[in-house]
């Protein structure tokens, strides 16, 4: 039972991850970006390249990832969402832009890495085995990793100065303007950031389960997952959601083995009894 | 008096040309040209046109609908299975497929339909995977082998007088599959132009505005609610159950997340405002793909770059550019 928690835990840390930066997005800009999983996928082959590839250390390739995400993030907001929900009358439209963008980065994808599965060698040889729990170091490092990417996010958005007024803009739009914050350039930031996050996960995630041009949209809907769970749109929420699906993934592949693949469809199904009974999620904010 | 009595003859007039074009001209194009692999394609668009239509319905009343491809699903499964280990006939398992959708529909959507904005479409998203997961893991559908060599409809008779012959007697079965979706099709949007500009559309779209405000002046919005729904995910199952029949076989892999986020994405591209949207979305994204399957490798890349262009040009839709400007 240890392991089985440990291994949930170790999830839930890189869950929250993916779940912060869709989270983010989507408190600035009300945009549910699709493309998530894509821009994870992204991280993953650049930190294969240049990691696995080139043989630069793992902290560069990570830097790699999470910039050139950033950019192409910063780059998506600037000339694609900002225009269409300049234009659209519907701010639904916005999803018709980032399900293309997801098609568009998963043909990119494919073109640039092909679509075979690809590991890199591991950062860190040996295996924890301690109190009946058996953990690779590797995934230790990573887990820990992450642990600190999310403290660093969660104090950034707390004191820093562009961090409150990403917080001002996720609260109301309107009054953060009038209160002198300049919002296109802060949901640039923010969109930034997201996708940084997600390229940082991919960068993470590759070193222990691979990554292949497949697994975009799968990533993105457990990521929605995690959201629904926690609540759109506050960080707190992603966390939150983010260990709750890793422990439950742990806990169900163990527990339902014997039922055959079921662990999902369980998963699945609790979430609707569990989101009729709380339709914002454990803390987020009603829409509307 | 007399504009009116104009735009209502050219209105007749537009579905006179529309009706003459998919049932007189298409045939006689395809024949004539020998080009008879465009039944299927046209086929398919009639179809997921259909299924696209009641996604369209569930953005009338507000809701972005990515869960179709459940229904879908669902109905044809319904379909199978009654065809396959029952022997029912595929006619009538039509009507009970859709009506199995829709009372699906209403037990799903009295808690989800809550829901508003954003939480609704995950959830709706995530009911694609809950219905692939079930097909896999129920018994009775098969699990991942599916239903395979479903018999094609046979002959549907009244009172002595056949109607439609057997399918498998035909000589040419993808001309009759045509005509049926196509039939189909024109009559879910005969359907919707009417219940949209009926009480119950305008009612629907107050929903769409503002629900509070609509609940305020007597609205029963729960009501509405789950009647749109039900109608939206009878459309699906219809379109799921001959999808069954055209292709023989379903497998939980036949509707997917993509699936449901095409049928959402053909009502975008169309124009949300529009009701014949979701048609021509739908004709626009299967054609476009469909062309561009000679440039290879680079078919996803061009289409989704264009469906971005598109998207930046017109936001509102394709129909938009037909309809004058409404802003300012």
């Amino acid at each position: 039972m240890e392991q089985v928690i440990a291994n949930g835990f170790y999830l839930g840390a890189q869950y929250a991850l993916i779940a912060l930066g869709l989270t983010l997005i989507f408190a600035l800009m009300n945009v549910l970006n699709f493309a998530h999983g894509q821009m994870y996928v992204l991280g993953g082959f650049i930190t294969y390249t240049v990691y696995g590839q080139l043989g630069l250390p793992f902290v560069v390739a990570l830097l790699a990832s999470g910039l050139t995400l950033a950019i192409i993030g910063a780059l998506m907001e600037k000339f694609l969402f900002r225009t269409v929900i300049r234009r659209s009358l519907r701010e639904e439209s916005t999803m018709l832009l980032a399900a293309a963008t997801a098609f568009f980065l998963d043909a990119i994808i494919l073109l640039l890495f092909g679509e075979k599965q690809r590991g890199v060698p591991k950062i860190v040889k040996g295996v924890f085995n301690e109190g009946g729990i058996i953990l690779p170091y590797d995934r230790l490092v990573v887990g820990a990793l992450a642990l600190i990417f999310i403290a660093a996010f969660v104090l950034y958005m707390q004191y820093s100065r562009v961090g409150r007024a990403m917080r001002a803009l996720a609260q109301d739009r309107v009054a953060a303007q009038l209160m002198g914050v300049k919002v296109d350039r802060y949901s640039m930031i923010g969109f930034a950031m997201g996708a940084m996050l997600a390229g940082i996960v991919g960068g993470l995630l590759v070193t222990i389960t691979g990554v292949n041009s497949g697994i975009g949209g799968p990533i993105s809907i457990k990521a929605f997952l995690m959201v629904m769970i926690g609540g759109a749109g506050v960080v707190g929420g992603a966390i939150a959601g983010g260990f709750i699906l890793g422990m439950m993934e742990s806990v169900g592949l163990t527990v339902l083995r014997e039922y055959g693949d079921v662990t999902y469809l369980v998963i699945f199904a609790a979430l609707m009894v569990f989101l009729s009974i709380r339709p914002n999620g454990l803390m987020g904010k009603p829409w509307g | 008096m007399t504009q009116r009595a104009m735009t209502l003859s050219v209105k007749i007039a537009s579905v006179a040309v529309f009706l003459a074009i998919v049932f007189i001209a298409v045939p006689v194009l395809i024949a004539a040209s020998g080009r008879t692999d465009l039944y299927y394609t046209l086929t398919s668009v009639a179809l997921l046109s259909i299924a696209s239509a009641g996604v369209w319905l569930t953005f009338y009343i507000g809701r972005i609908n990515i869960g179709q491809g459940a229904y879908a699903l669902m109905g044809g499964y319904v379909s199978a299975i009654l065809v396959v280990n029952h022997g029912w006939s595929f006619w009538p398992t039509l009507p009970v497929a859709g009506l199995f959708c829709a009372a699906a529909s209403v037990l799903i959507g009295l808690p989800i339909l809550r829901l508003r904005g954003v939480y609704f479409a995950m959830v709706t998203l995530t009911l694609t995977e809950v219905a692939r997961l079930l097909a896999l893991a129920l018994p009775i559908t098969n699990g991942a082998k599916g239903m395979v060599s479903i018999p094609l409809p046979g002959a549907l008779s009244v009172f002595g007088l056949t109607i439609i012959p057997d399918f498998a007697t035909l000589r040419n079965s993808r001309l009759a599959f045509y005509l049926l979706a196509v039939t189909l099709m024109v009559v879910c949007f005969a359907v919707m132009y009417r219940l949209v500009h009926s009480r119950i559309g305008k009612l629907c779209q107050s929903l769409q505005q503002n629900e509070e405000l609509a609940s305020s002046i007597g609205v029963n919005i729960a009501y509405l609610r789950v009647i749109a729904y039900a109608v939206s995910s009878f459309f699906g199952g219809v379109a799921g159950a001959i999808f069954a029949a055209i292709s023989q076989s379903i497998y939980p892999s036949s509707f997917t997340v993509t699936d449901s986020v095409n049928f959402m994405l053909n009502c975008f591209l169309g124009g949300l405002g529009y009701v014949f949207g979701p048609m021509l979305g739908t004709l626009v994204l299967y054609f476009g793909w469909d062309l561009l399957f000679q440039t290879g490798q680079f078919q996803l890349l061009i289409y989704s770059g264009l469906m971005i262009v598109l998207m930046l040009v017109l936001p509102n839709g394709l129909l938009s550019l037909a309809a004058p400007t409404r802003k300012n």
